[in-house]
């Protein structure tokens, strides 16, 4: 087995190939971030408490903080960037964050839109509680947690049920 | 953060043979190791990533009716399987009462019951005298804020409790951790694996240096069984008592029960005397379990700010009993 203090790891982010050398050390939110400079995931507590940078690894919603970037070889991410079609159309929970006041100060958002879509897809929003429950992994310190679930719900219903 | 050096094991017996080296540790889901390098609880040379391991991950029926996880299975695919919901759903429960969405996403069944306690001095990002991260330094908990702490098994030395909520189940289902290590695997019966403090509560459970846990077997289905976290806020949060029960009915008597704690001890805490006194008492005979439950509350010893844990734990006993029993076996 061979040990690094370094390594180059190569990834999908948003559909595009990257291969990234960086320190043994750095997650996959600060290769994100610092390297690839998209800095839509944010980092929040640093310690997977707060959920600021969900993301998508290989179509699951994981906390970017806790996974080295060594850990991610190979894998596929989404963010916040990949979500709207060619980055031009909003994809219907970015919509609904809009159309339902869902945030105020907006840190938390990129995190709460990525575990939203996650959560539609898993299926998990068949009522207020079960939003409530799946999504208790984003915080938000601005308390708009009711327009965040009429958000999940109001896409929910837009993209054809949960 | 230390620096430390990466390297990704591509089959068992490498991960085996170097884990077994001084200062390496294993890194599967990284969801409690990744914030002890941030803190300083653990500082080692080596990572050893073993996430990407072949035949791991997954959940198998044995030949004799249970069920085998592979260590590396994430919490929310244990969680979610068809079998574990409907055999074993003390243990279902217990998962999605654990951590958030995206965390149980990463952590793995193997690594979870491996989680460290939650007690604030142990965790302080300034180090505080705590026997647990600096053997000798003294206990800051046993006579400062130790609400969350500990109602048995405590020692002068640590009142830190264990807050795995998978553990605690896997506890009441008699479930057994397969082990492998260099020089030959283990059995651990579950309520076996974590240590009481005492004098070395540096010491968190009976793994040895270079141990990898490759499996979680459950043997009988417990169909008539509940969990039950009490805590602060409504999710995502620790448990202050949680009570993992397993019944075996006989018409409308217990035949058997299995009940263990959580966050009450620095290990889950089985009920042997509450469990030996509830066989054959009928279910609706509530002073029969009021009683039977007392039995095990005997040793229970409170710190000056959590006396309130041992009503709570007796009432959080009683309710999961009632959860269990009512449960319609599918």
């Amino acid at each position: 087995m061979e040990f690094c203090s370094n390594l180059t790891v190569a990834l999908r982010v948003n559909g595009r190939h990257y291969e990234v050398t960086v320190d043994a050390r750095t997650t996959l939110l600060d290769l994100l971030r610092e390297h690839l400079e998209l800095t839509g995931s944010k980092k929040g507590c640093n310690f997977g408490e707060c959920g600021a940078c969900t993301v998508h690894l290989n179509g699951r919603r994981v906390n970017g903080c806790m996974i080295l970037a060594a850990s991610a070889e190979g894998a596929e991410v989404t963010t916040i960037e990949g979500l709207a079609d060619d980055g031009k159309k909003l994809h219907p929970v970015q919509q609904a964050f809009i159309d339902q006041d869902a945030f105020q100060c907006g840190f938390c958002t990129p995190g709460q839109v990525m575990s939203a879509v996650a959560l539609l897809h898993e299926g998990h929003a068949t009522s207020a509680t079960e939003i409530r429950e799946w999504m208790s992994g984003n915080l938000c310190r601005c308390a708009s947690y009711p327009q965040i679930v009429s958000a999940v719900q109001a896409a929910a219903l837009q993209m054809g049920g949960s | 953060m230390q620096a430390f050096v990466y390297g990704h094991a591509t089959d068992i017996a490498e991960a085996l043979v170097e884990g077994g080296t001084k200062d390496t540790v294993f890194l599967a889901g990284g969801t409690e190791l990744l914030n002890w390098l941030r803190l300083g609880i653990a500082n080692p040379a080596r990572v050893i990533d073993i996430a990407r391991l072949k035949g791991l991950s997954g959940v198998t029926q044995l030949t004799d009716g249970g069920l085998r996880i592979g260590a590396l299975t994430r919490l929310n695919d244990v969680a979610l399987n068809d079998d574990v919901a409907r055999n074993y759903p003390v243990l279902s429960q217990a998962i999605l009462k654990s951590a958030s969405a995206q965390l149980r996403n990463l952590a793995t069944i193997g690594g979870n019951p491996l989680q460290k306690t939650r007690c604030g001095y142990f965790r302080a990002e300034e180090l505080l005298p705590c026997n647990k991260r600096t053997p000798g330094s003294g206990c800051s908990a046993l006579h400062g804020i130790n609400d969350k702490h500990a109602i048995f098994g405590w020692s002068e030395a640590c009142v830190a409790t264990q807050p795995s909520d998978p553990a605690t189940a896997l506890a009441a289902l008699d479930a057994v951790y397969v082990t492998q290590h260099r020089s030959g695997g283990r059995r651990i019966k579950a309520e076996e694996l974590h240590t009481l403090p005492g004098d070395t509560p540096e010491i968190d459970n009976t793994l040895r240096d270079g141990e990898l846990i490759v499996g979680v077997e459950l043997a009988d289905a417990a169909p008539q069984s509940a969990y039950l976290k009490l805590r602060e806020r409504e999710s995502y949060e620790y448990a202050v008592v949680s009570a993992a029960v397993a019944l075996d009915l006989d018409g409308d008597r217990i035949g058997r029960a299995r009940i263990a704690l959580g966050s009450v001890a620095h290990k889950p805490w089985r009920l042997a005397e509450t469990e030996r006194a509830l066989a054959g008492v009928a279910i609706s005979d509530t002073s029969a379990i009021r009683s039977a439950i007392d039995a095990s509350f005997a040793v229970a010893k409170p710190l000056p700010h959590n006396a309130y844990k041992v009503q709570l734990a007796k009432n959080a006993t009683a309710r999961t009993i009632r959860s269990a029993a009512a449960r319609t076996p599918s």
